[in-house]
């Protein structure tokens, strides 16, 4: 039985820690630099973005826009008499402008300002942009959360739903594994409270980083009025989302405590009786889980951008939270080996492991791809935004992510050799790992912050203070149970297991 | 495959593909040579227990794919690009690279398509299977229900055989090299 030793103990509360204060600096930090970007300096704030993001290529383009918007918010033909090589460029600075002259028509009834104590700023005639930069300047430290949140989220909830097709597809080869994948699920408790809070904060424009809940956007001839926003409001609206929400927190959440409540009966119990009852609530758990995990993809994610939808969406985070929750189930595996546990778990497991990290990064790719391809051959406006944006401010993330969750895992794991020696996978698992942090960051940062991203203390902090509590969490449920099932019906042929 | 006949070869007839198993792990333990086996079906962990090295065959396919994933690159270009510059749907066509987005469903079959029918035309090549060969198997049982399997003699051949019966050989006959 694995015992988790004080020492890791402190390590784990040292990260959360350590990340809880970085933010608050970084938070601190944060408030000083949107000060002078709400008073519309134009010049400094150039700079300043110039400084934020590493891909610099699109300056010339977002700038000519930014000013534009500045004296005069409709300004929607002069933006497509530009001229451009490619022709999505023109749709959007077209976009862009549109998306602010909605968004911040001169001023509004946003209190952000009067917080950070911009009094006077209402008095400027020309700094819709200026406030619409504040938002996202200050949207910064909450995204930050948010994406490390969600990210956090997909290592836990991708093992629960993993954890629930091993007793619904009856399968024999990961019985000496499930007291992990059971410890996993429960490390998705504390991720959905912090984004349930930080959804929630939303309704009371703590941030705005979601577009749809910007006040009177539903409501025709009010000042925020956005005809296709107002079309979206049956789905999105407050009561509903927060139904939604609870609904997810409350379905997984029962999900990881059954499933885990009925493996420890099994211990002193009928394994068998113990395993149909888990594989009941496996069956409904999946079919539960595989419409929560398309809406609440929406609902998390996708509803940022809220002008913006693909059909394929919910698959799509899925698919990334799943192959992220192999890559920690692999190191959690590891990591108890080399303290010498497990016996039982050897290369061959370690390759069916390998195998399924592999093949999700590869159907992760094949998604993201169905996803660009179609939208970037069909070149409409109001979709093809959603790649212009990443593809110009957010250059350097997209393709480095790209990258570290297809090529390098490809070419890291792609043998036979390789799945079964442990360096390579958790090579290939940690590129995954990363990658998939930078997958969420270039999903949910785009939309909140614009260009006005960077990766600090603010980034750094909640990397710190879920990953503390993610060991602190898995880890001591871990040490509550044997990590052997002693009357799992499938036992002998986990231990068995060859290929 | 390429076992070399310089012993007299000892042939054993089994009907079961554990008892092969077995008596497979047993006689290279006891330090026979187990030159082929003739089974009707693949039996799991069998290349295993024989020694027989692993296959190159997928170090092949991952260079088969690579060249075609090169054909299909100068393929789209060549026919896209260079000698008949298309415009479809206004997509940028100077640049082989700037339309690349839509040659990948293109690069990624003929990848697979490459990958697979030169293994499958390696592999028959490796394994000298071409219409009008000669069947290889001893025994036509070994197509239907019955293992075969090959032992080099070495030592006393009466040992041998008592052995192969102690692990439940049916039948047991001497080739001459």
């Amino acid at each position: 039985m694995f015992e988790f030793k004080t020492k890791t103990k402190q390590l784990a509360i040292a990260l959360t820690v350590v990340g809880v204060i970085l933010w608050v600096v970084g938070f601190a930090l944060n408030g000083s630099s949107s000060h002078d970007a709400g008073h519309g300096h134009e010049e400094a704030h150039a700079e300043e973005s110039h400084d934020a993001y590493p891909g610099e290529a699109h300056a010339d383009m977002i700038e000519s826009s930014h000013q534009s918007a500045d004296h005069d918010n409709h300004a929607h033909d002069d933006h497509a008499d530009e001229t451009h090589d490619y022709p999505g460029e023109a749709h959007a600075s077209m976009i862009e402008s549109t998306y602010e002259s909605d968004n911040v028509d001169a001023e509004h009834g946003h209190d952000a300002h009067a917080e950070h104590g911009h009094d006077t700023h209402a008095e400027h005639g020309h700094d819709a942009h200026a406030e619409h930069a504040a938002h996202q300047i200050a949207n910064r430290p909450w995204s930050a959360i948010y994406v490390a949140a969600i990210f956090f989220l997909g290592l836990g909830l991708g093992q629960l739903f993993f954890l629930g097709i091993q007793y619904v597809a009856q399968a024999g080869w990961s019985a000496g594994l499930l007291r992990l994948m059971e410890a996993q699920s429960f490390a998705i408790v504390v991720p959905l409270i912090v984004i349930a809070i930080i959804a929630f904060l939303g309704f009371g424009h703590v941030h705005h980083m979601f577009h749809w809940m910007v006040e009177g956007i539903h409501i025709k001839g009010h000042e925020n009025y956005d005809a296709i926003i107002a079309g979206k409001r049956g789905f999105l609206n407050p009561t509903f989302f927060t139904i939604r929400i609870l609904v997810y927190i409350g379905g997984w959440i029962w999900a990881a405590k059954m499933l885990r409540k009925y493996s420890l009966l099994s211990d002193s119990g009928d394994g068998a009786a113990m395993w149909k009852k888990n594989r009941g609530i496996a069956a409904a758990f999946t079919v539960f889980y595989a419409v929560t995990s398309s809406t609440s993809a929406w609902d998390l994610i996708m509803s940022i951008d809220t002008h913006w939808f693909s059909t394929l969406f919910g698959w799509y985070t899925f698919a990334g939270m799943f192959v992220s929750s192999f890559a920690a189930l692999i190191l959690l595996t590891l990591y108890l080996k080399g303290q010498g546990h497990m016996e039982w778990i050897n290369e061959n497991h370690l390759h069916d492991l390998g195998k399924f990290m592999f093949a999700f990064s590869v159907f992760w790719t094949y998604l993201w791809f169905s996803q660009f391809v179609l939208i970037w051959y069909a070149n409409i406006p109001e979709e093809v935004t959603y790649y212009m944006q990443r593809f110009e401010q957010y250059k350097v993330p997209f393709f480095t992510m790209l990258s570290l969750n297809f090529i390098l895992p490809v070419l890291a794991v792609l043998s036979r050799p390789a799945k079964r020696v442990p360096g390579t996978v958790v090579m290939a698992a940690i590129f995954v790992l990363v990658g998939h942090y930078m997958d969420h960051y270039v999903m949910i940062m785009p939309g909140t912050v614009g260009d006005h991203y960077g990766f600090g203390l603010l980034e750094l902090g909640p990397i710190l203070f879920f990953a503390g509590l993610y060991i602190y969490v898995v880890l001591s449920s871990v040490a509550k149970a044997p990590l052997m099932h002693k009357n799992h019906p499938m036992l002998t042929e986990s231990k068995n297991f060859h290929q | 495959m390429g076992h070399t006949k310089h012993n007299p070869i000892v042939r054993a007839l089994f009907n079961d593909d554990d008892v092969v198993l077995d008596a497979v792990k047993d006689l290279r333990s006891s330090g026979y040579h187990v030159s082929e086996v003739y089974s009707p079906f693949p039996i799991h962990g069998l290349d295993e227990a024989m020694g027989l090295e692993r296959t190159r065959l997928s170090t092949a396919a991952f260079f088969y794919g690579l060249a075609g994933l090169f054909f299909a690159s100068w393929l789209t270009y060549y026919t896209m690009t260079a000698d008949w510059p298309q415009n479809i749907g206004g997509k940028p066509n100077a640049y082989w690279f700037l339309n690349m987005p839509a040659f990948v469903p293109v690069m990624f079959e003929l990848t697979v398509f490459f990958a697979a029918h030169l293994m499958c035309w390696s592999y028959f090549a490796v394994n000298k299977l071409y219409p009008g060969a000669k069947a290889q198997n001893p025994d036509p049982r070994t197509t239907d229900d019955h293992f075969l399997m090959e032992v080099e003699l070495e030592g006393k051949e009466t040992d041998l055989t008592k052995k192969l019966q102690e692990l439940g050989a049916l039948e047991i006959s001497k080739v001459e090299a």
